[in-house]
């Protein structure tokens, strides 16, 4: 079967969808894979790597003949009328964006799978495409900022004085967010970070940025693994928070998205010229109008007090190999997925809960959009969390009954019962309260000791059968013969049990 | 010796006990710790013989040497995946003497009138009740982890209605013991229902849970010797007794907890059955065989290792060349550790003293808190006998009867490779989607040969 990499034909558009490595792996599950001339120029392959590679360099027709055709971008009007029936496209298409793009793909009675629809599950990881990007966006997003951004990110102490680090805030700790809290850090800045989804707080910081957290009890986590909208009250908390922070830091670097909607306004026009003059924004939010409102599409605007706003929408696409080479790779795992049988045969198997949720067209049929499947663990909370609270309550008030009738029960054991057993309660209530303390206090390694050594000295019932054997009745001089024996084995083999196995716990290098 | 003399005796063993117990919290400790609680025992046995008469001397003497002999033979015999039997029917000794001390003190005691006798009476009356049931039940705990009776919950129409009538009965008993002096005939009847609900008690309780009767029937035995004390007016039983109780009843809340079940509805039984069906339905996906050489290969070409064992690796035996496998890859600078599911195995504890019988050193053997987080940067995990405590279901499917249990996120890890003999579920009945997930491979058989062969491949 046939692997079409045709050129792309969007305006400034450097990525390709398939590198000469990944070609290898595709020609490796069984597939041919043609490549149209000049396909890998911009990013830096040329006509002969993927020759080498072991890829047959196409003209138009036979291209668009191939049953299966990887491209990076929606195809264009003239591409449409290429296609053949059932053959299949694989592409960004952006469904819900695009309706009559699809609408015509589906005329076109082609198979369509779109890259951006790969379901946020563990298993389609590898082939996420836009985690992939985003990755290199946030990357990029903090090259950018160091490119436009007059002084060194990292502190140092030099003989021509003391350079202060320069400080990034990160908002929005999504795939994108965490790679330029990565590459900012490793390029020595202090970073920080917000993000509605307190999960991501130790994403966070083990990148080795700093968590800023609102006091404010509300998680943006949904079902989806994308954050949700927030109340009213929590987005005040935040602009305040912004707003300090915009007069602190010298780079800012924004990652909000809804999916679906417009990006949320987060650093308005004030806060922006609250700012020291030279700092800069990354608005990676840009294409879906832009978290700063300065922010326009594509270009970097620079306002009156000297701040350069960053809007440029191709980031992935200015790292054209890395770029072509992560997209290639997500490409491969997706063949991997069609073709199990390594033998260069498609299946399209709309039972695979991927595929479905990728398909856009199947068929000439749209299939946009597919059922709902949810991702995250997060979901379980969301129901458990009512659960718990009626629990807790149920707890507290069987807890105060029980407090109840314990006092009740110790009033009249206080008022009926001789002195003597008095002395006797108190000390086994006393020592209760001494277990459980002592108890609580065993590592989780040593509980079979634990068990083994309370067994041995549970043996202690020894002394009343001591007591009883020198009784007048041989009845009782026989039963407590008996239960000194057993009670002994108990104790002898309870202590001698616990030794053996004591003796087995080392430390390492011991 | 002077009852004076005898008293402090006693409060010295006690102290010693409470040492004994302080000291377990640790490692470094715990071995001095098991020492105090030897000399605690031995003071307060030689003070209490000191007081006996000295015609008693002999068959006392004799009853403690047999008893002697028998113990140590036990406790040097026993294989340490078997601690859990042993332990269980130890328990069954404390409750079979309670039992006996209880009958005794009955025979003895008549010297007491008005109050003190009532007071007396229900002390004898509970003692037995306890020390019975503690018998019984032990010795169903010890059938089943010996695998003579069936480890699978037994499940007798009206079950819970029958354990209400045998407590009911018995506290009717009680009444007609203590109030209207119903003499040897009242305790015997009673003997017999404490006997049959000790047994249909733990009988009903699956074996998936047993780490919970082990140290529930611990808890009781300690109940047991306190009530003896109580009637024996002996504060050292009553302490060491409350102590143990209070020890017992804490494991098998934690061990509750740690499968995310009421100690209510296990000591009910019966749990997962009506679930079962239902789960075992779902559509279960293809999984990936991988076989030993394989397994060898990925271990190499790892950074980072956790093994995580269940109870598949005690029945197999399996910890000695686990322990080498570890022990070998920590020699090519592999990281290994290996993380312990709180109720991995049939014991609290049970793993731990398995991996530390075959030399793993302790400060590699982490709990499931511990290593959990870890367990995303870990390139290979590999799952010997542990089935339940490693299903995604328990926190993905919220349908699932174990959903909410904790368990090892294992398959956050790169690789995954399960020893399991067949695709069988496990005690809990529940199917494991961890099976069929992308990063999980299989590797079928018995699990001391497949590890065997691993250890010889690397």
């Amino acid at each position: 079967m046939f692997i079409a990499i045709p050129k792309e034909k969007l305006h400034d558009e450097t990525r390709v969808a398939a590198t000469p490595a990944t070609t290898e792996q595709l020609r490796k599950l069984g597939f041919t894979v043609l490549v149209e001339s000049g396909a890998g120029s911009a990013a830096g392959f040329s006509d002969e790597a993927y020759a080498e590679a072991g890829a047959s360099i196409a003209g138009p027709d036979q291209l668009w003949a191939s049953e299966l055709i990887y491209k990076v971008n929606a195809p264009t009007e003239q591409e449409i009328s290429l296609l053949q029936k059932g053959s299949t496209l694989v592409s960004f298409i952006w469904p819900a964006q695009n309706p009559e793009l699809v609408a015509r793909l589906a005329a076109q009675g082609v198979n369509v799978l779109a890259m951006d629809m790969v379901p946020r599950i563990s298993r389609a990881q590898s082939l996420d495409a836009l985690s992939s990007m985003s990755n290199i966006a946030g990357y990029r997003a903090v090259i950018e900022a160091a490119h436009s951004f007059g002084r060194f990110l990292s502190g140092q102490i030099t003989a021509a004085g003391k350079v202060q680090p320069a400080k990034v805030l990160v908002i929005g700790a999504g795939v994108a967010g965490l790679a330029a809290i990565g590459a900012a850090r490793s390029l020595g800045a202090i970073v920080r970070a917000f993000d509605t989804r307190l999960e991501v707080a130790e994403q966070i910081e083990s990148l080795g940025g700093e968590f800023l957290k609102l006091e404010f009890a509300e998680d943006g986590s949904s079902s989806s693994g994308y954050a949700k909208v927030m109340s009213d009250e929590f987005i005040a908390a935040e602009m305040a928070l912004f707003a300090a922070q915009a007069k602190e830091v010298d780079i800012i670097i924004t990652t909000a998205l809804i999916p679906g909607r417009p990006a949320p306004k987060l650093i308005t026009k004030q806060m922006v010229d609250s700012m020291k003059p030279g700092s800069v924004i990354v608005d990676l939010a840009a294409a879906t109008g832009g978290n700063c409102e300065y922010t326009e599409a594509g270009k970097i605007t620079e306002t009156v007090s000297g701040v350069k706003v960053i809007g440029y929408t191709d980031l992935p696409g200015r790292l054209a190999a890395q770029s072509s080479q992560l997209y290639g790779t997500n490409l491969v795992n997706l063949a991997k997925l069609l073709c199990k049988t390594k033998d260069g045969q498609m299946v399209l198997d709309m039972q695979d809960v991927i595929i479905r949720n990728m398909s856009v067209v199947h068929q000439g049929e749209v299939t946009f959009p597919p059922p709902a499947i949810s991702v995250t663990a997060a979901t379980k909370p969301v129901v458990a969390s009512a659960a718990p609270v009626a629990k807790t309550e149920k707890k507290s008030i069987s807890a105060n009954w029980f407090i109840g009738l314990a006092a009740v029960i110790l009033l009249w054991i206080g008022y009926s019962a001789p002195s003597d057993f008095l002395a006797h309660f108190t000390v086994f209530l006393l020592s209760c309260v001494v277990g459980y303390y002592l108890v609580w206090n065993v590592t989780h390694a040593l509980h079979t000791p634990l068990m083994s050594v309370t067994n041995a000295i549970s043996g202690i019932i020894v002394l009343g059968a001591l007591l009883q054997i020198s009784s007048d009745s041989l009845l009782v001089q026989a039963l407590a013969f008996f239960a000194v024996l057993i009670a002994t084995i108990n104790i002898v083999g309870g202590f001698t049990v616990t030794r053996r196995m004591l003796k087995m716990f080392t430390k390492g290098g011991e | 010796m002077t009852q004076g003399l005898i008293t402090s005796a006693y409060l010295v063993a006690a102290a010693f006990f409470i040492a004994s117990l302080a000291g377990l919290s640790k490692q470094e400790t715990a071995r001095r710790g098991n020492w105090l609680g030897i000399l605690g025992m031995t003071i307060a046995l030689l003070a209490t013989i000191a007081s006996v008469s000295m015609d008693a001397i002999v068959p006392l003497v004799i009853a403690l040497a047999i008893g002697s002999a028998i113990g140590l033979r036990l406790a040097l015999k026993v294989e340490m995946t078997q601690m859990p039997e042993l332990v269980a029917i130890l328990h069954s000794f404390v409750g079979l003497a309670a039992v006996l001390v209880g009958y005794n003190s009955f025979f003895e005691t008549h010297s007491a009138t008005g109050a003190a006798l009532t007071v007396h009476l229900t002390e004898v009356f509970l003692g037995v009740f306890i020390g019975a049931v503690t018998f019984s039940g032990s010795i169903v705990a010890f059938a089943k982890l010996r695998g003579i009776a069936s480890s699978k919950p037994l499940s007798i129409p009206h079950k819970h209605k029958l354990n209400l009538l045998a407590l009911i009965a018995s506290a009717l008993l009680l009444v007609y013991f203590v109030g209207f002096e119903g003499g040897e005939t009242a305790l015997l009847i009673m003997t017999l229902i404490a006997v049959v609900f000790g047994l249909h008690l733990v009988a009903s309780i699956g074996g998936a849970d047993m780490p919970v009767v082990v140290s529930m029937l611990n808890s009781y035995s300690g109940w047991a010797a306190a009530a003896a004390g109580f009637m024996l007016s002996n504060d050292l039983l009553i302490i060491t007794g409350a102590l143990v109780g209070s020890s017992g009843a804490i494991l098998s809340y934690i061990m509750c907890k740690a499968m995310n079940r009421s100690f209510i509805s296990v000591i009910a039984g019966g749990f997962g059955q009506a679930d079962t069906q239902q789960s075992a339905e779902q559509e279960q996906g293809e999984y990936r065989e991988i076989n030993a050489e394989d397994v060898a290969d990925l271990l190499r070409n790892s950074s980072s290792v956790v093994i995580t064992p269940g109870y598949g690796m005690a029945v197999a035996q399996a910890q000695y060349p686990v322990a080498e496998i570890c022990q070998k890859l920590k020699e090519r600078g592999i990281k290994v550790r290996f993380g312990i599911h709180p109720v991995a195995g049939r014991m609290p504890g049970h793993m731990n003293v398995l991996l530390a019988e075959a030399k793993v050193p302790y400060d590699i053997v982490l709990e499931m808190d511990e290593i959990n987080e870890d367990l995303a940067d870990t390139d290979t995990v590999l799952v010997i006998g542990a089935n339940d405590t490693v299903n995604p279901a328990a926190a993905e499917d919220p349908t699932s009867p174990i959903a909410g249990m904790p368990v090892l996120e294992v398959w956050k890890a790169q690789n995954v490779v399960v020893f399991k003999r067949s695709m069988n579920t496990g005690y809990s009945g529940v199917n494991n989607p961890l099976f069929y997930k992308d990063n999980t491979q299989m590797c079928f058989g018995d699990a001391k040969a497949t590890v065997d062969a691993i250890l010889k491949a690397l």
